[in-house]
């Protein structure tokens, strides 16, 4: 089967997906016990309030008719009005998505610019000294929530040794990475941790495969042998890996977000909650799932890409 | 909140798994008898003593309400544990048992319960269990309610894996060849074969459930004042972190021996399974 087959056949794949997001995250508001509308009004619910609130959120409809408007809104991009801000839910999504884009992809940018190198490090340097005290790190990395990390940082970093600003977004696309150093920092320590890991005992494996031997053999200088045959080969298991942590990390995100106070969508999906603003929460829900659904069909088609035996 | 693979040599495993075992032990008699080790009341204000740094009368400190840390990190102990065993106990039990139904029988419900995996999977973990918490409400059990509605599946997929693997060993034919009924060969002969993985998971789960846990009391959805919880004694201290940091160095501190502990008796239990066979 061809690359492009391949590509078709993985993306026709995740319609039945897309289909029972859809559904989970209807049923999700809908099904689990309490009443929108009288959790929204808390002490100034009456019956006359409760009903009026149904009725904008279209609760007092039979189900099936409330799932298929559901589904009609959906399909024209329509997740509804926020019954807190007033304004719609697509609206305010796209408004904050791009700091949670650029935050996790900054994320995920410095979790594989401090994995790669320190995972060779620690491969290269077998039961040593240097490989025991990274692999402590990196478990100790797993061990710590991110909120505590992210804290962390935020007073010895930026408050005590006044290194990086501690909150904020800054103007201009440089002054933005440096206000942004600290959270994609807290964010992608933990999948630094996994990709070290894992990347780690993958080069070890490669190491021991005869085509090292001959690429070696053959006079290749040590740089070429790691990079090219090394790297290649042993990310193709942490490929996988990587695109189911890389939706953990946007999920991440949300408390990343709180602590830093950024404008995004996981700080967004806090306020909603405490705001018990259903319609943003249910917008927020199904985008993430999208985007992480997205995430893994690229990490598939990358794994392929990378080794064509995936897709043979 | 991360799924690790692990790549711990299998030599070290009893040392993994007594360390582990005994910082589980130590804290697992901290949860149960909190009130015998803790020095202090945990909830008793003094308003003379706040902001104490630690001494030896206040060995942690004291927060803003001159509470004593140690005694309230203590007593967090008891919490922190209860969400990580209330919150993966159905799942790894109901779980289990329906992924082995569907990884013995198989047919219309496995296509079902794939499909049901696949989709999941895409929720990231923490935006589903707030979500859930969310429309429940915050609070403890409304957060072991949120983690169980997910977690089960995690526990199905590896127990119906595991039952695909040993239903094709010949000791399965065997023990079908014999004329035994489904019970049986389930929980007699395919269960004590395959239940390894799904300790080993249990274990990793458990810590994920005091990381997720803690999170959502960090945040506010979790553990309700005044109820002392790890996250929630650190979301206290944090307005303090530069003035006061043993509010929030020592239940953070907490934690990490928490999933240190977890994630070694894991690492433990899954060397010595891996030795056996």
């Amino acid at each position: 089967m061809g690359y492009g087959r391949f590509v078709l056949r993985r993306l026709l794949q995740s319609v039945p997906t897309f289909a029972l997001i859809t559904v989970l995250v209807f049923l999700l508001v809908r099904l689990l016990p309490g009443d929108p509308a009288s959790a929204m009004l808390g002490d100034r619910a009456t019956d006359a309030t409760v009903a009026r609130i149904n009725a904008a959120l279209g609760t007092d409809q039979p189900i099936a008719l409330q799932f298929l408007r559901f589904l009609g809104r959906l399909l024209q991009g329509d997740f509804g009005q926020s019954q807190v801000l007033h304004m719609p839910v697509t609206e305010l999504i796209g408004e904050r998505m791009p700091v949670t884009l650029l935050l996790s992809a900054y994320a995920m940018v410095m979790a594989i610019v401090i994995a790669v190198p320190l995972a060779f490090l620690m491969a290269l340097h077998r039961g040593r000294m240097l490989d025991t005290v990274l692999r402590g790190m990196f478990q100790l990395g797993l061990s710590m929530p991110t909120f505590y990390l992210g804290l962390l940082f935020l007073t010895v970093l930026g408050a005590h040794l006044r290194l990086f600003p501690v909150g904020g977004l800054g103007r201009g696309p440089v002054d933005m990475l440096y206000h942004l150093f600290l959270p994609a920092l807290t964010l992608g320590f933990s999948l630094a941790a996994v990709i070290a890991r894992s990347l780690r005992a993958a080069i070890l494996e490669v190491l021991e495969a005869d085509y090292v031997d001959f690429a070696r053999a053959k006079g290749l200088p040590e740089r070429l042998v790691l990079g090219r045959h090394v790297l290649r080969n042993a990310l193709i298991s942490t490929v996988t890996l990587f695109g189911i942590n890389l939706g953990q990390l946007i999920g991440g995100a949300v408390i990343t977000e709180t602590i830093f106070s950024l404008p995004g969508v996981g700080r967004l999906l806090i306020d909603a909650v405490f705001g018990r603003d259903y319609p943003v929460i249910e917008g927020l829900t199904m985008v993430f799932a999208v985007l992480v659904s997205f995430i893994f069909i690229a990490t598939d088609l990358f794994q392929a890409w990378l080794d064509p035996r995936v897709h043979q | 909140m991360t799924v690790a693979i692990d790549s711990a040599p299998p030599r070290r495993s009893h040392a993994t798994l007594i360390i582990g075992t005994v910082i589980l032990a130590v804290m697992l008699l901290v949860a149960l008898v909190p009130g015998l080790v803790a020095p202090y009341d945990p909830l008793r204000f003094d308003y003379h003593g706040t902001l104490a740094p630690p001494s030896l009368a206040h060995l942690f400190g004291t927060d803003m309400y001159g509470r004593d840390m140690l005694s309230r990190t203590l007593w967090a102990t008891r919490v922190d544990l209860q969400i990580a065993i209330f919150s993966t106990l159905a799942p790894v039990i109901i779980g289990s048992l329906i992924g082995m139904l569907i990884g013995y029988y198989g047919g219309i419900a496995d296509v079902v319960f794939n499909r049901l995996v696949d989709v999941v999977v895409t929720f990231p973990f923490l935006v589903l269990v707030i979500g859930i918490v969310a429309v429940l409400g915050p609070g403890l059990i409304n957060l072991y309610i949120a983690i169980g509605l997910v977690d089960w599946v995690f526990f199905a997929r590896l127990a119906r894996a595991e039952i695909l693997v040993q239903c094709r060993l010949d000791y399965a034919h065997a023990a079908r060849g014999l004329g035994y009924g489904p019970a049986r060969i389930l929980f007699r002969h395919l269960l004590p074969n395959a239940i390894g993985p799904i300790i080993t998971y249990w274990m990793t789960d458990m810590a994920l459930a005091i990381l997720l846990g803690s999170s959502l009391g960090y945040l506010g959805l979790g553990a309700q004042p005044p109820l002392a919880e790890w996250g929630t004694l650190i979301a206290d201290g944090k307005n303090f972190m530069a003035t006061a940091w043993w509010i929030t160095v020592f239940p953070g501190l907490a934690i990490v021996i928490a999933g240190f502990g977890f994630s070694l008796a894991g690492d433990g239990v899954a060397d010595l399974l891996r030795a056996r066979e």
